[in-house]
C-alpha cells in the first residue's frame, strides 16, 4: 500500500511531436468545453443519459476531425454535438424539428402545471429547467448557447447552421416564450392591448 | 406596453452586447424617450435574472470525463496547471499511478526530500544563491524554474531567509528557499502542484519534520529538524507572509 500511496509520478514532457501537439491542442481548445457540450446536449434531447452518449460520440468524432477546425472551438464542437443529437433522434425515432413554427402559433407549455403556479414557487433550479425543456426547437437551443453557454450571435450562427438574423429571431421569441411562462399575467395583459 | 417593432431586434443586441457602438448610442438616446422599450429591455433582464440560478448549468459527469479523457487524449503530457486540466489529469494520473507506481518502486516523496535537506547540509551546497534580500533571490530563479516561487525574508518573525537553491525532486527540478531557525536549516521545496491530491501535508522520517501545503498552485514542503511545532509555526509565518 505505501508504494500505491507514492505521491505524484512525473511525467516528462515528450519532445513536441505533430500528434502529440495536436492532442495538447485538444485538451486545451476542446476538452475545456465539456461542460458546455453537455449542457447543450441535455437541453437538445432533454434525456440526462442520452446526453451522455452524445457527448462521448461528439468528442470521439471532434477528436477525429479535429485538424479540420479553423478556430472557434466551442461553436465548432457545438456543431457536432448538434450533428450526434440528431443522429440519435433519428435512430431513436424522435422528430426533429424540421421548420420553424409559424409566428402566430399559439404556445403552451406541455406541462400539466400552470404556469402561474411554477412562478408562486420558488424560482428553482428544477422549475427552471422545466421551462426551459417546454421550449420548442429551434428556440430552446438558441436560449440556450446563449444564455447558458455564453455563446455569441456568430457562433450560435455557426453551431447551429442558421444565419445570425434567424440566430436573432428565434433568440427573441424565446426570450418571449421564457418571459411569458415567468409572468403569465403580464403576457396576458400585453395579448389584450 | 410594448417595444417599437423595428426596435426589437435592436435592443436584444444591445442586451446581448452585440450592438456597434454607434447604433448602441443611439437606440440608448432613444430608449430615455421611450417607455415601451424600456419595458422590453426590462424583461429581458428578467429572464436574464431567472436564468441565473444555480445549479442550471450543467456539468459533466465525472464518469463521462474520465471516458472521454480516455478515448482521447488519454494521459496528457504534463504542463502547467489549471483547475480543468487538474481534473482531467487526476483521472489520468489515477489510473497511471494504479499501473505503473507499483513497478516503479520510486523512493517516496518524504524521502526524497530528507535527502535533499540531507544533502544539501552534508555537501555545504546549501544555497546557490546566498542573500537575505529576497528582490535577488526572487529573480534569480527566473528561467531556472518554469514557476515563480514566492519569496520572503521571515527574519523579524524569527525565520532569517538564507538564500536559495535549485534542487532535484522525484526527477523534477525544484526552487528551494532556505531559512534559519536559531542554529537549524529550514528548506523549502516549491514545486508545481500536481494534478493528484496531497496525500498527506505533515510527516517525520529520520528526525525530520516534513509540512506540506499547496497554494497558488505550486506545492510547497518544508523540511527541517526543528521541532514538528516550531515548523508548522514556520509554515503559518510563511503562508501569512504570502497571504496564502
Amino acid at each position: 500500500m505505501r508504494r500505491l500511496s507514492m505521491p505524484r509520478l512525473v511525467f516528462r514532457r515528450e519532445p513536441a511531436k505533430e500528434d502529440q501537439t495536436a492532442k495538447e491542442r485538444f485538451q486545451f481548445l476542446v476538452l475545456p468545453h465539456l461542460d458546455a457540450a453537455y449542457g447543450y446536449a441535455r437541453f437538445l434531447c432533454r434525456e440526462p443519459t442520452a446526453a451522455e452518449d452524445i457527448v462521448q460520440e461528439a468528442f470521439l468524432r471532434a477528436y477525429k476531425a479535429f485538424g479540420s477546425c479553423r478556430g472557434q472551438e466551442k461553436a465548432w464542437l457545438m456543431a457536432i454535438v448538434r450533428n450526434c443529437w440528431r443522429d440519435w433522434a433519428t435512430e431513436n425515432g424522435r422528430a426533429i424539428p424540421t421548420a420553424e413554427p409559424p409566428k402566430n402559433a399559439f404556445f403552451e407549455p406541455p406541462d400539466e402545471e400552470t404556469p402561474l403556479s411554477l412562478l408562486e414557487r420558488k424560482s428553482t433550479v428544477q422549475t427552471m429547467r422545466r421551462c426551459i425543456d417546454a421550449l420548442p426547437e429551434p428556440f430552446r437551443e438558441a436560449l440556450v448557447l446563449r444564455e447558458l453557454e455564453g455563446l455569441s450571435y456568430k457562433e450560435i450562427a455557426e453551431a447551429t447552421a442558421a444565419p445570425i438574423g434567424t440566430v436573432m429571431s428565434r433568440l427573441a421569441r424565446a426570450r418571449d416564450m421564457l418571459s411569458a411562462m415567468l409572468e403569465p399575467e403580464t403576457e396576458q395583459w400585453k395579448k389584450a392591448r | 406596453m410594448t417595444a417599437c417593432t423595428d426596435k426589437e431586434m435592436a435592443l436584444q443586441a444591445l442586451f446581448d452586447g452585440e450592438l456597434d457602438p454607434v447604433a448602441a448610442a443611439s437606440l440608448e438616446e432613444h430608449l430615455r424617450g421611450c417607455a415601451g422599450c424600456r419595458a422590453a429591455l426590462a424583461r429581458l433582464e428578467a429572464v436574464r435574472e431567472a436564468l441565473n440560478v444555480e445549479g442550471l448549468r450543467e456539468v459533466a459527469p465525472d464518469r463521462l470525463r474520465a471516458k472521454i479523457v480516455a478515448r482521447t487524449v488519454g494521459a496528457p503530457a504534463r504542463k502547467r496547471f489549471s483547475l480543468r486540466d487538474g481534473a482531467i489529469g487526476a483521472i489520468a494520473a489515477g489510473v497511471l499511478a494504479a499501473v505503473v507506481a507499483p513497478q516503479l518502486a520510486a523512493p517516496s516523496l518524504t524521502t526524497a526530500l530528507v535527502d535533499g535537506q540531507v544533502r544539501s547540509v552534508q555537501s555545504g551546497h546549501l544555497v546557490d544563491v546566498e542573500t537575505s534580500d529576497r528582490h535577488t533571490v526572487k529573480p534569480w530563479f527566473n528561467g531556472r524554474v518554469d514557476f515563480a516561487p514566492p519569496v520572503f525574508d521571515l527574519k523579524d518573525r524569527g525565520y532569517p531567509l538564507i538564500g536559495g537553491r535549485l534542487d532535484v525532486i522525484q526527477r523534477q527540478n525544484v526552487a528551494v528557499l532556505v531559512f534559519r531557525r536559531h542554529l537549524h536549516t529550514i528548506n523549502l521545496f516549491i514545486r508545481p502542484a500536481g494534478a493528484a491530491p496531497l496525500l498527506k501535508t505533515s510527516a517525520r522520517q529520520d528526525g525530520y519534520a516534513l509540512r506540506g501545503w499547496r497554494a497558488g498552485g505550486l506545492e510547497f514542503w518544508a523540511v527541517s529538524d526543528i521541532e514538528a511545532a516550531d515548523l508548522a509555526a514556520f509554515e503559518r509565518e510563511f503562508r501569512t507572509a504570502a497571504r496564502m
